[in-house]
């Protein structure tokens, strides 16, 4: 699929927003030389795309991180190299930004240039399984908090629908009706859904967009 | 769709209190235990209940004791530094007598220690949760199904034995998400004649209060509670064995500890050493049964603890020390491998009990 320069995706925490841009940042650099993953979580201390440093190394996409991940420095901490990402227009970045819309609020330092340079997806990861986003409307009003707090509009959707390791291809069919819901009400379109690697290959294009998914814990 | 959904553990807890009745929850944020208050603040103005995020953790432990005194079901949650801070509100409310629900997602310590998951709150939650002689009941669920189900118990033996419940969890149960079955019971809450819900001029005035003015009056109040604990001891211990039928060396574990064991076990059982577990589920009352039998049974006991040693206590008294006990463990925020433990496994199969 095609990727914009600068793919951001937010969402409520626990969406799998890092796992997704764990997956994008693999997917980019095939397509691209030069790939960046930006952690700008400044929530969740706890699952960070640093998880997966060695990875990120061994393919040669560069970590833009704060140097506090994954240590006991709980503060919310942005990485000195965050303007790369609006520095180097020649590089392919993929930013996790943190839960909800206090972690959308990262975005601000960066935002202005996003938008002027107008070469970006603004993604919104959503799982009708997890219990504050199990419909349409509930969905739409994290989704409105986070835009608040970002001053970027989405521009898409990623069905990340799933039970972990108890999903289903039937959860995963289930859940269409529910991005699409959510896509219509925001007028915006469902760029992909995923599945774990696993289920991926139970579908025979039922599904648009199906995007496989590799768990981060275990691309270690 | 599915039934079930796909829930962090703290946010499993906070959903299940919902489920229990409780519309009271104060505290304070802190890692890693945040999404219970974050869920709270989502939840409950929709429902007509109260979040509240208080000044402090001491504030938030005292606006439970006076939402309490109402009869009403109400919660509190912290890690481990912010439990420290609760502790004097601990014992006055298990010398007035009410029944709240706290919840400790551990951190390692001591001190501010860290963020990462850790079990060495144990002596704080069983033995020592505040000044003066009392008990907590102390839960210790071992999957994200159980943070929701173990609250909800918590929330009844409290009502039931007018005491606080724990919820000794930690930081790897609260953080990590796995699917949740929520079509959970509740049993209705007791009557609560003494909760000072207003005489309206037709009862005596009902006083929730822990300061005794006779100490004649305070060693009766300590007797009878103890005469209380006495039957908890005797009626809601809970445990799961695993594997223990045949079992020459035993794993003691609860919690995350407990998980990472299981595989442990399993592979031990592979390579057929004869291994089982004991995973207490109460840590108070702890499961002393269980283990004083498996002390005629096996040949040496491994407790498996992200702390240095303190469940360990309880295991040898529990055992009369007719057995060696040993520990296994990591701290600082470290989890034991199960391959770590397989080793422990595997030298005590060796050395036969020998210690």
């Amino acid at each position: 699929m095609d990727f914009k320069r600068i793919t951001l995706l937010c969402g409520h925490y626990g969406s799998g927003k890092t796992n997704v841009a764990v997956n994008i940042a693999f997917n980019l650099k095939k397509q691209y030389n030069n790939v960046c993953i930006a952690d700008l979580d400044i929530v969740n201390p706890y699952f960070r795309a640093k998880d997966s440093l060695d990875d990120f190394k061994s393919a040669g996409i560069r970590l833009i991180c704060s140097e506090y991940a994954n240590s006991n420095v709980d503060i919310p901490a942005l990485p000195q190299d965050i303007y790369t990402i609006t520095a180097d227009k020649q590089m392919h970045c993929v930013l996790d930004i943190g839960g909800d819309d206090r972690g959308a609020l990262a975005l601000g330092r960066i935002r202005d240039e996003i938008l002027s340079e107008n070469n970006y997806e603004m993604l919104m990861v959503i799982n009708c399984y997890r219990p504050l986003t199990p419909d349409a409307a509930s969905t739409l009003e994290v989704m409105r908090e986070i835009e608040t707090a970002a001053k970027i509009k989405f521009t898409g959707l990623v069905n990340n629908s799933n039970l972990g390791e108890l999903t289903t291809k039937e959860d995963v069919l289930a859940s269409i009706s529910y991005a699409n819901e959510v896509a219509k009400a925001a007028d915006i379109p469902v760029v992909m859904t995923t599945v774990s690697e696993k289920l991926f290959n139970q579908f025979d294009g039922e599904v648009e967009d199906l995007f496989p998914l590799t768990l981060q814990s275990k691309l270690i | 769709m599915s039934d079930k959904v796909l829930m962090k553990g703290n946010e499993a807890i906070a959903e299940a209190a919902i489920i229990a009745g409780c519309r009271h929850y104060f505290g304070y944020p802190i890692t890693p235990q945040t999404e219970i208050a974050a869920y709270m603040a989502k939840k409950m103005p929709k429902i007509g209940g109260t979040f509240l995020q208080a000044e402090s953790e001491i504030a938030a432990i005292n606006m439970v004791y006076g939402v309490s005194s109402t009869g009403k079901r109400v919660m509190t949650s912290s890690s481990s530094p912010g439990i420290a801070l609760k502790s004097e509100g601990l014992s006055y409310l298990a010398g007035a007598d009410l029944p709240a629900l706290v919840v400790n997602v551990q951190r390692g310590g001591p001190g501010l220690g860290g963020i990462q998951p850790s079990q060495s709150d144990y002596f704080q939650a069983t033995k020592a949760g505040g000044h003066g002689d009392f008990r907590m009941i102390v839960l210790a669920p071992a999957s994200v199904q159980e943070m929701a189900e173990l609250t909800i118990k918590g929330f009844e033996l409290a009502d039931t034995y007018r005491m606080t419940s724990m919820i000794l969890a930690d930081g790897t149960m609260g953080q990590m998400m796995e699917p949740v079955a929520l079509d959970l019971e509740v049993k209705p809450a007791p009557e609560k004649p003494w909760a000072t819900t207003g005489t309206k001029c037709s009862r005596p005035h009902n006083i929730v209060n822990s300061l005794f003015l006779a100490p004649e009056e305070l060693e009766k109040f300590n007797f009878e509670r103890f005469e209380r604990y006495k039957y908890i001891e005797e009626h809601e211990t809970m445990y799961e064995e695993y594997m223990m039928e045949d079992a020459e060396i035993c794993i003691a574990a609860f919690g995350i500890a407990a998980r990472v064991s299981k595989n442990a076990v399993n592979e031990a059982r592979k390579q057929g050493i004869k291994v089982g577990m004991i995973r207490p589920i109460t840590l108070w009352p702890f499961p002393t049964a269980p283990f004083a039998k498996a002390a005629e049974q096996v040949k040496q006991i491994i407790t498996v603890e992200l702390s240095m040693g303190q469940m360990i206590d309880d295991v040898r008294l529990a055992t009369g020390c007719k057995v060696p006990v040993t520990l296994c463990n990591r701290v600082g925020g470290m989890i034991p491998s199960p391959e770590q433990v397989l080793e422990a496994i595997i030298e005590a199969n060796k050395n036969g009990g020998a210690k």
